[in-house]
């Protein structure tokens, strides 16, 4: 297929304080005892796209995550690691490398997209309707939006807002509206002219943009550089072409559009042609189609463009770590329900229980649990719901519940960790009381303390 | 009239005990309380006005009956004697098991009154149907009801059902084919609710807003442009007594629909009910009585068809959907082609061709005619040569030989055209004279419906009442040739759009290009409004939500400049009265509030008064310019004092008056320091906000800072002044 892909991975997310750090940038951070990043690349492995640019935020995150990726998929895939600044906006980081685009198409992935949806289904489905954007839309998760986190509030302004409102046409097929952030929270206006051409449009408010895009490379290129304002694909660039579907402007007319819609080309001299096109209007297959036909011969021809979506079936799984709480969600949801993400992977360690884990007499991990190769834990513990990971230390009477333990982790005897994420190198010392924390990396918790939806970090940070 | 025997098997079946208690009643409006029909409802009520030469309320009854209703209340209002003796005179009273009840008024103006009116009789128990005369359906209400009954009985405030069709407006004109205006509606698709209904669309808004608690209560809208209303409602009771507690709900969609769907306290929920294979459409204008009938002709409403709704008076389909009366007398070598109708007792001669058309009974047409989808009633007399295309012709009208009717004519009653007259398009005639007050609300004219219902002397059919009837500006003769009876209505203004919209004729191939024309212009400027797009950020701010920031300002000041209009008229009045001051005070306070204005406004809206007073008061020089001036400042000082609490205030008046001097009355420029000074001397000003203006212009443009300049003396002094002190 001629599709590039771009895997927008991201960097040192402010949302994510304090998971990620230096060392662990967002795509490293482990899910299920793999980097977020692992599953975007195997769903994408698995639908045969493998001409990969990945996108990441700073140079010394991309370092980090090319030698990851060079580690794990070496042979696989063939990818190109591009550092990009900080805070540049998702338009921001396809502009920098857009000389690196060449495909007919590029699929836009988010990095932190844990999704079990095939991306060559948006990418065929983009192919099919020749569409210049399809999106890929997926059921809100349950667990509710990310606000609800233990980070929400502090910085709410930071986050695109979760839930969309998407306007559909009957058949589902095409993106007529889409609003994101603040828009939702104030009253939709919709665009009469799309609306009288389509006829009817479903409004969607229990649909969630997956920011997966497959895009049109020569529109998504001059969109962004003539609309230099644009920073951010989601909330800028979808809108755009979204709300500029049936009025193409100058920009998009370059394009050369006899190759690219074969039913346009209606010709049309005098203005009786034109009415009796109007008049036999009721049997045209897309509402796009007529749209334009209807402008052919009397003004200068128009162009539409279409914006498709993709809708994931709602028994797919589709989740965005962009949070605290999202975080420990994929966790949790990865080991759980969600599993065939982890049992068709082909790689070593599916067990739930890595193989060379000692486990002290009377300790019991419940199902749903993962833990890594190399952990050891004492007497008399008890893990429920939680993932921990490799090489971890755990003491006796430790009980674990609903919590992720990165890697290295020392864990003294008596704690009790509930809905936490401890990061990699912690220590805690004997008799530790976590309940709704996060622990950021290499933090040591001294002996006996008790905390309470904290977020606990060194310093330096 | 036949009516349909098969009622029976049509009947509800659903809950015999409901049933037992109510039969199922329904109010028929035999009043639009429009004046769409205009100059012909003048004369008779619109239910009464044939469709294919049978009256539309009969189209309505016969369906009220199959469709299982057993009891029906008439409302009649204009004309309501017609109507009464009309019905009288027909058959619906002998009919089993379906009676019609009459309800006459005589001040009722709107559907609103009507239902109100008929809340206070105490007549309908149960649910009932709502459907005006003008309503043409073929559908099986059975579903529907059920469905109604079913919601009723899981909730109390779903109290009303609507009936939809599919129909989708033309892309171009943007109305439906039955001359309507487009309609939006978002309708939940699960529960069938109905969300939003936009009628009368702004066609220069381009976006129809949803309120975010529509979204957030409904995690699915559907919204529908390509539906249309049947106006055919299915209501509980509550219906009628929300009429009564809502007096002014006058109109049923724009009030009560709306009024229903904004209004979250009661809750009160209406539902729509689509049907999809059924016929039901509602006869709004000229438009869609062209279109009705030949849907009617083409036999889309069965069993509701001329042949079978005539019972006995053997009306026979011929082939292409020609229908024609028993007793026609047809030249051999006149063409009648498909589509069209000949009542009874018609005769037409030579070489006459009539296609598409409908023609009554007892018409006389001659030779060599020409008629094209047009609309003949009874007794219409055409004499040799005439053409008549898209037009529609009342009983006993009479055009003289050779006389050419173009697109869209409408002649009332008896209206008679001269030889070799031609009618200009769209023209509307009759034999009345326009009514002269044209009440821009449509649905309060029932005035003028009523005060136009004057019975014409049958001497009028003669010539010489033209002679009385002329007295007016022009002789009637003069607009329709020689030996023409009647008046050209002129189109009043705002009823251009009307005009071919809702026109008989169809629309022209010129009329569609311009539109399509202007469309693309709309589009134009609506593409540019869309680009404006703003980066996303921690700001965000949407381009739509600039767009509404920019009404808001645009309508904000709006209301400064006729805020500003009131408080000088209201000053002006204060000087030329002699009004207190105190009460002038009262006054521009009342103001503020109904304005909803800071005090800073008032300010500088009572100084800009002041000074316009004194450009205003005759002067020759600008010493004298200054002495009214300060005339008018020494007498209403107080006034302005009153609204200069603090320094922000007294500053605006000093930019105002900058404003001023820039603007709107150059004259005082040169006098600005000087009646700065005096501003300054009768403290109304304080040093410090002066000061204080002086060194916010400082940053400014050299342009700006003209006054200061002017000032600087007086500034300097000030200054001075204060380091004395100091």
């Amino acid at each position: 297929m001629d599709f590039q892909v771009v895997v927008l991975a991201g960097g040192t997310s402010k949302n994510l304080t304090p998971l990620v750090s230096k060392e662990v940038p967002k795509p490293l951070l482990p899910v299920a005892n793999r980097p977020v990043l692992y599953y975007v690349l195997h769903q994408l492995e698995q639908s045969n796209l493998k001409d990969l640019i990945v996108v990441v935020e700073g140079k010394d995150a991309a370092l980090l995550v090319g030698g990851w990726i060079s580690g794990t998929f070496v042979d696989r895939l063939h990818v190109e690691i591009a550092a990009v600044p900080e805070d540049i906006g998702s338009a921001g980081a396809i502009r920098a490398i857009s000389h690196h685009l060449t495909a007919k198409d590029i699929l836009v992935v988010s990095g932190d997209l844990v999704s079990d949806v095939p991306p060559g289904a948006v990418a065929a489905n983009h192919r099919r309707h020749d569409a210049v954007v399809t999106a890929m839309l997926c059921s809100v998760p349950i667990s509710g939006p990310s606000e609800s986190g233990s980070s929400g509030g502090k910085d709410k302004t930071k986050k695109p807002g979760r839930y969309n409102i998407i306007g559909l046409d009957p058949g589902k097929q095409f993106l007529l509206h889409i609003a994101t952030g603040a828009e939702i929270e104030k009253d939709t206006r919709l665009q009469k002219r799309i609306l009288r051409a389509v006829g009817e449009m479903e409004i969607r408010s229990d649909l969630m943009d997956a920011h997966m895009y497959a895009f049109k490379r020569s529109v998504l290129q001059e969109v962004l550089d003539q609309k230099d304002t644009l920073q951010s694909l989601k909330q800028d660039v979808l809108p755009y072409l979204v709300r500029s579907q049936l009025k193409s402007e100058a920009l998009l007319n370059r394009i050369p559009q006899a190759e690219e819609n074969g039913n346009e080309k209606v010709s049309s001299g005098n203005n009786q042609v034109m009415v009796s096109q109007i008049l036999a209007n009721a049997s045209t297959p897309s509402f796009h189609d007529l749209c334009s036909v209807s402008h052919d011969g009397s003004a200068p021809i128009r162009k539409t463009h279409k914006c498709c979506a993709y809708i994931a079936s709602s028994s797919s799984y589709c989740v965005r770590l962009n949070s605290i709480q999202a975080f420990m969600d994929i966790n949790r949801d990865v080991t759980g329900e969600a599993d065939h993400l982890l049992s068709n992977t082909i790689s070593d360690q599916n067990n739930i229980v890595g193989p060379s884990t000692k486990l002290g007499t009377k300790t019991t991990v419940g199902p749903h649990c993962m833990l890594g190769e190399g952990s050891e834990m004492g007497d008399k513990c008890q893990v429920k719901r939680s993932v921990i990971g490799r090489h971890c230390r755990i003491g006796s009477h430790v009980k674990v519940v609903n919590s992720v333990v990165m890697n290295y982790v020392t864990i003294g005897d008596g704690c009790i960790i509930q809905g936490s994420v401890i990061c990699s190198n912690v220590q805690l010392q004997e008799r530790v009381v976590l309940k709704d924390c996060q622990v950021g990396a290499g933090f040591v918790v001294t002996a006996g303390s008790e905390y309470k939806g904290e977020s606990l970090a060194r310093k330096e940070k | 009239m036949g009516a349909q025997k098969k009622g029976a098997t049509a009947r509800v079946s659903e809950d015999p005990e409901e049933l037992a208690r109510h039969p199922l009643q329904a109010i028929l409006l035999a009043d639009s309380f429009t004046t769409k029909f205009r100059p012909i409802t003048l004369e008779r009520p619109k239910v009464l006005l044939p469709l294919v030469n049978i009256p539309m309320i009969d189209y309505t009854l016969a369906w009220l009956e199959s469709a299982g209703v057993e009891e029906v209340f008439v409302f009649c209002c204009a004309h309501s004697k017609q109507v009464i003796d009309y019905l009288e005179s027909s058959d619906w009273p002998s009919q089993p098991n379906f009676l019609v009840t009459t309800i006459e008024s005589h001040n009722s103006i709107s559907a609103g009154d009507a239902l109100r009116l008929i809340y206070e009789r105490h007549v309908i128990h149960g649910d009932f149907v709502l459907i005006s005369g003008d309503t043409v359906s073929n559908m099986s209400l059975t579903q529907a009801l059920q469905e109604h009954k079913e919601r009723r009985k899981k909730d109390a405030n779903a109290i009303m059902t609507m009936v939809v069709k599919q129909s989708k407006p033309s892309p171009i004109t943007q109305q439906s084919r039955l001359g309507t205006d487009e309609l939006f509606m978002a309708i939940n698709p699960d529960t069938k609710q109905l969300l939003c209904y936009e009628d009368k669309a702004e066609y220069s808004k381009g976006f129809i807003s949803l309120d975010k608690t529509l979204i957030a209560d409904n995690p699915s809208i559907v919204l529908h442009n390509d539906k249309q209303d049947c106006y055919i409602d299915i209501c509980s009771e509550e219906v009628l007594s929300l009429f009564t507690d809502n007096f002014d709900y006058q109109h049923l969609r724009r009030h009560f629909v709306k009024g229903l769907l904004v209004d979250d306290i009661m809750g009160y929920k209406i539902f729509t009910h689509e049907i999809h294979s059924s016929y039901a459409a509602r006869i709004d204008n000229f438009r869609s009585y062209d279109t009705i009938s030949k849907d009617i002709i083409q036999r889309w409403t069965y069993p509701f068809v001329p042949d079978i709704l005539c019972g006995n008076s053997a009306i026979k389909v011929e082939r292409q959907g020609t229908y024609r009366a028993s007793e026609v007398t047809l030249s051999r070598s006149a063409q009648i082609g498909p589509f069209t109708v000949i009542g009874q007792g018609t005769k037409i001669g030579n070489d006459t061709k009539i296609f598409h058309s409908v023609i009554g009974e007892g018409c006389t047409i001659g030779s060599n005619v020409t008629i094209e989808g047009s609309y003949i009633w009874n007794n219409v007399t055409i004499e040799d040569g005439c053409e008549l295309r898209h037009a529609i012709v009342c009983d006993g009208v009479i055009m003289k030989s050779g006389a050419v009717l173009e697109p869209g004519v409408v002649f009332s009653f008896k209206v008679v055209v001269g030889q070799q007259f031609v009618v200009p398009a769209y023209s509307m005639v009759s034999l009345l004279q326009q009514p002269t007050q044209q009440d821009s609300d449509e649905e309060l004219e029932y005035a003028d419906s009523s005060s136009g219902n004057v019975e014409l002397p049958s001497a009028k059919l003669n010539g010489d009442i033209t002679s009385d009837l002329s007295e007016t500006r022009h002789g009637p003769t003069s607009e329709l040739g020689t030996g023409g009876v009647g008046y050209i209505w002129s189109i009043f203004e705002g009823g251009h759009d009307e005009e071919w919209r809702h026109s008989v004729a169809p629309i022209t191939t010129d009329k569609l290009a311009k539109i399509m024309l202007d469309k693309d212009e709309d589009e134009e400027l609506l593409t540019q409004d869309g680009n404006v797009l703003s980066p996303s950020g921690e700001l965000k701010s949407d381009s739509d939500g600039n767009d509404s920031e920019d009404d808001d300002n645009e309508g904000s000041r709006d209301d400064y400049v006729s805020f500003e209009k009131e408080v000088e008229a209201t000053f002006l009045r204060a000087v030329h009265e002699n009004v207190k001051v105190d009460h002038a005070i009262l006054e521009v306070n009342a103001l503020r509030l109904s304005y909803n204005m800071a005090s800073v406004d008032c300010a500088g809206a009572i100084f800009y008064s002041m000074m316009k007073l004194a450009v205003e008061s005759p002067h020759s020089s600008s010493s004298e310019l200054h002495r009214n001036a300060a005339d008018v400042i020494t007498t209403w000082q107080k006034l302005l004092k009153s609204f200069l609490h603090d320094i922000d205030e007294e500053i605006e008046v000093i930019l105002k008056f900058e404003e001023i001097c820039l603007e709107s009355a150059k004259e005082f420029s040169p006098l600005f320091a000087q009646i700065l000074h005096l501003l300054y001397d009768k403290d109304i000003l304080e040093e410090d906000a002066i000061l204080r203006w002086a060194d916010e212009k400082e940053g400014a443009d050299e342009s700006d800072k003209v006054f200061v300049q002017h000032a600087e003396k007086f500034l300097q002094w000030l200054r001075e002044a204060e380091e004395e002190e100091d």
